[in-house]
């Protein structure tokens, strides 16, 4: 590599990150640390019924007795579960505002800061917004004109009021709270987070999306989402996220469950950009996420896209259960790492029904000293006759002091299942750069449009309003620039 | 002006000498064709001149345009007006020609202080070039040199010089690897855009390229150094005998 090279990665090993503002509130919190009356606490602060309670009472009652997963390639102190807030919300938030104006300006403020306007005249054209500050929702875009459709597109903590027959039915239904101890936790303590559900042929005419805001400090997010797709609907739920920049780590712990019906289908998009840390790898949010999606009807569809460039630790795994017969899952991922950034990424699809296909498209890209871990798990039951799984993983290094490691997990248990695994592993190639250079492009252009390039595949994947976003979120994160 | 002029230009990589007190001028307007056996550094010439890091410039100068040439980097020629097509243009998965060559131009507008072209006159002008060239649509809408034929990427170097209007374009080896059909297209394509103010340097192995293109000079290159000149009967005399007399 010639100096050259190197000077470029350099610059980019310094990443600025530009939501790293804090919004001056003052926030309404219990002591730190975990019991049973922080449960109570937050359980009373939402108003819940008896029920919602007792379910979180009893999920905390299996977290204590689990120890967190340790199989990840991760490497962080021990989390000191009782060293974190576990709620925090804006002073007087008892009841979600019926409008703005009863929201306090610094928070629409907040919104506007990140490029995602609450004001009825300037919400984005096409897409529904359930803004998520802390613990609690702070907004929600152009629900009366989904209500018309009999979409229902509500914070969680709304939805256990008003449809509790579904919540009841669903929540948890795929992501079992025994599951691991960060779903336990995720049971017991979740604050907020989106409901949709779609009725039998609805075809959801925009896209629905959340954006999540961890704002103060020593702080975790336990957001759970819940999404149902009735027979022959169709939905398209975007995720967003950011958070300031602090020295500690910060926890975020969400759990996300999907379900859809006979002909229905699912789509599901995160843009994840959680503050990473700095350059020496101090600070940066913890990130913890279950995600699962259940095809539970016949010919059904679920396709998760990620890009993930924030956080300092992530250990995700959005997955596929292929229940229905003919259901498909898909995983679209993009992963950058930078600085001291952990990634531990990858999907699960587990193939139950017949003829039900996975495919798996798996981008990592590792810069400065990260490191970045793809972990896939196919498996075939002794049901699942011709079901079949595609996957490429594909990992870019830039320099030479990051690492990039893929690690699929094969298990079939019927003969006639058919697999396909390709793997390639790259640096970014001087031939490349050289004949950009040569047009005339910036080394730092160059490399921008070799990774994006890199990551079209995926990028392509995502909702046309957020691509271009997510595009230039990609150079942002190679570049030095304050985009 | 001194359009370029290259003089008693020594290059080595990894300790070998490739370029032997080389010299070569070339005015505005002209043709120049270099021939030579392989491994007569050739093409180290034509990567030098484009700035490639991987050689080392020894001792010797080059001016281009008035000013020195070995002072800038490998953009900062290309924005001046030098263009090289590569004689094995790599592939660039997922990037596609538009958004690439859009940028590419800009940088040379922005480097002579010109206004910058929008993306319809940019989309325009490409779609334009690539009529006249016979490439498709279809063609437009593939990542760079993905999966493309050895005529079709050459194709696409003409393509990209012909929207960037170089004033010096240096051809490395264009002819290498392409039929007798794929040769014809391309050295049409490079007549097509020929044009009286630039100023073209061909490096080719064979007489074929040049029975198209017509050069005003053409050179013998041996041992890193040019060891005769003439005019096109000089490629007709190779052909004919080889370089061993050279």
């Amino acid at each position: 590599m010639d100096t050259r090279t190197s000077q470029t990665l350099d610059k980019y090993a310094q990443d600025k990150y530009k939501y790293g503002f804090i919004t001056e509130i003052e926030s309404d919190r219990p002591q730190k640390g975990l019991n049973e009356e922080t449960i109570k606490f937050i359980s009373k602060k939402k108003n819940e019924p008896e029920w919602m309670l007792t379910w979180r009472l009893n999920c905390y009652k299996k977290w204590l007795k689990m120890s967190d997963p340790q199989w990840a390639n991760l490497k962080f102190p021990k989390i000191d579960y009782q060293d974190i807030y576990y709620y925090s919300a804006p002073k007087g938030f008892e009841e979600k505002p019926k409008d703005l104006s009863e929201v306090d300006p610094k928070l629409i403020e907040t919104y506007n800061k990140l490029g995602i306007p609450l004001e009825e005249q300037k919400v984005l054209a096409g897409v529904a917004v359930d803004a998520v500050f802390d613990s609690v929702s702070v907004a929600t875009t152009y629900k009366g004109e989904l209500e018309k459709l009999g979409i229902v597109f509500c914070s969680i903590s709304e939805a256990v009021h008003k449809h509790p027959e579904l919540v009841k039915k669903y929540l948890g239904s795929v992501i079992p709270p025994g599951d691991h101890s960060f779903s336990a936790l995720n049971s017991a303590v979740f604050t907020d987070g989106s409901f949709v559900y779609i009725p039998e042929n609805v075809k959801c005419p925009m896209e629905l999306s959340t954006y999540f805001r961890i704002n103060a400090e020593d702080t975790g997010q336990f957001e759970r989402t819940l999404i149902i797709a009735d027979k022959g609907s169709y939905v398209s739920y975007l995720e967003g996220c950011t958070a300031p920049q602090r020295d500690t780590n910060q926890l975020h712990a969400a759990n996300v469950e999907l379900i859809a019906l006979e002909n229905a289908e699912i789509k599901y998009s995160t843009v994840q950009n959680w503050y990473p840390g700095d350059e020496e790898g101090k600070g940066g949010i913890y990130n913890f996420v279950t995600k699962r999606g259940l095809c539970k009807g016949k010919n059904s569809k679920i396709s998760w896209t990620q890009v993930e460039t924030g956080s300092a630790l992530t250990w995700k795994y959005p997955s596929c259960i292929l229940k229905g017969d003919n259901s498909i899952g898909e995983f679209y991922s993009v992963a950058i790492t930078n600085n001291f950034q952990q990634a531990d990424t990858g999907t699960k699809m587990t193939h139950i029904g017949k003829n039900t296909r996975s495919k798996i498209i798996s981008k990592g890209i590792s810069l400065g000293y990260s490191q970045n871990t793809y972990r896939g798990n196919v498996s075939f039951l002794k049901k699942a006759d011709k079901a079949r799984n595609y996957t490429q993983c594909d990992s870019l290094l830039v320099g030479n002091k990051c690492g990039a490691h893929t690690i699929p997990y094969i298990d079939s248990k019927n003969n006639s299942a058919i697999i396909e695994h390709e793997a390639s592993t790259s640096k970014i190639n001087e031939d490349q750069l050289y004949y950009c250079r040569q047009r005339g492009l910036s080394h730092e252009e160059a490399v921008s449009l070799i990774v994006n390039g890199f990551c079209k595949q995926v990028l392509q994947e995502l909702p046309m309003e957020f691509a271009v976003e997510a595009q230039k979120l990609v150079s942002i994160s190679l570049e030095g620039s304050v985009g | 002006m001194i359009f370029l002029n290259i003089n008693n230009l020594n290059v080595s990589i990894e300790g070998k000498k490739i370029l032997n007190d080389f010299n070569i001028s070339i005015n505005e307007g002209e043709v120049h064709a270099i021939m030579g056996p392989n491994g007569c550094g050739k093409s180290t010439l034509a990567n030098v001149l484009a700035g490639n890091e991987d050689y080392e410039v020894n001792s010797g100068k080059v001016i281009f345009k008035d000013e020195d040439l070995l002072n800038s980097n490998i953009e900062e020629r290309a924005q001046k007006g030098l263009f090289l097509a590569f004689q094995y243009p790599v592939e660039i998965p997922g990037v596609n020609i538009t958004p690439f060559l859009h940028a590419s131009i800009n940088s040379k507008l922005k480097n002579e202080k010109k206004p910058e072209l929008d993306n319809l006159s940019f989309a325009k002008l490409l779609r334009k070039k690539a009529e006249e060239l016979g490439i498709s649509n279809d063609m437009l809408k593939r990542s760079i040199n993905t999966g493309f034929s050895g005529g079709e990427k050459k194709r696409y170097e003409i393509l990209q010089m012909s929207i960037l209007n170089p004033e010096l374009t240096i051809f490395d080896e264009t002819d290498s690897g392409l039929d007798v059909d794929a040769l014809r297209i391309v050295a049409e394509g490079i007549n097509k855009f020929k044009n009286p103010k630039n100023s073209y340097l061909i490096i080719t192995h064979y007489q074929k390229l040049l029975d198209y293109i017509h050069p005003d000079y053409v050179h013998v290159m041996r041992s890193g150094k040019i060891v005769k000149s003439g005019d096109i009967s000089l490629a007709t005399e190779i052909e004919a005998s080889g370089y061993q007399k050279f």
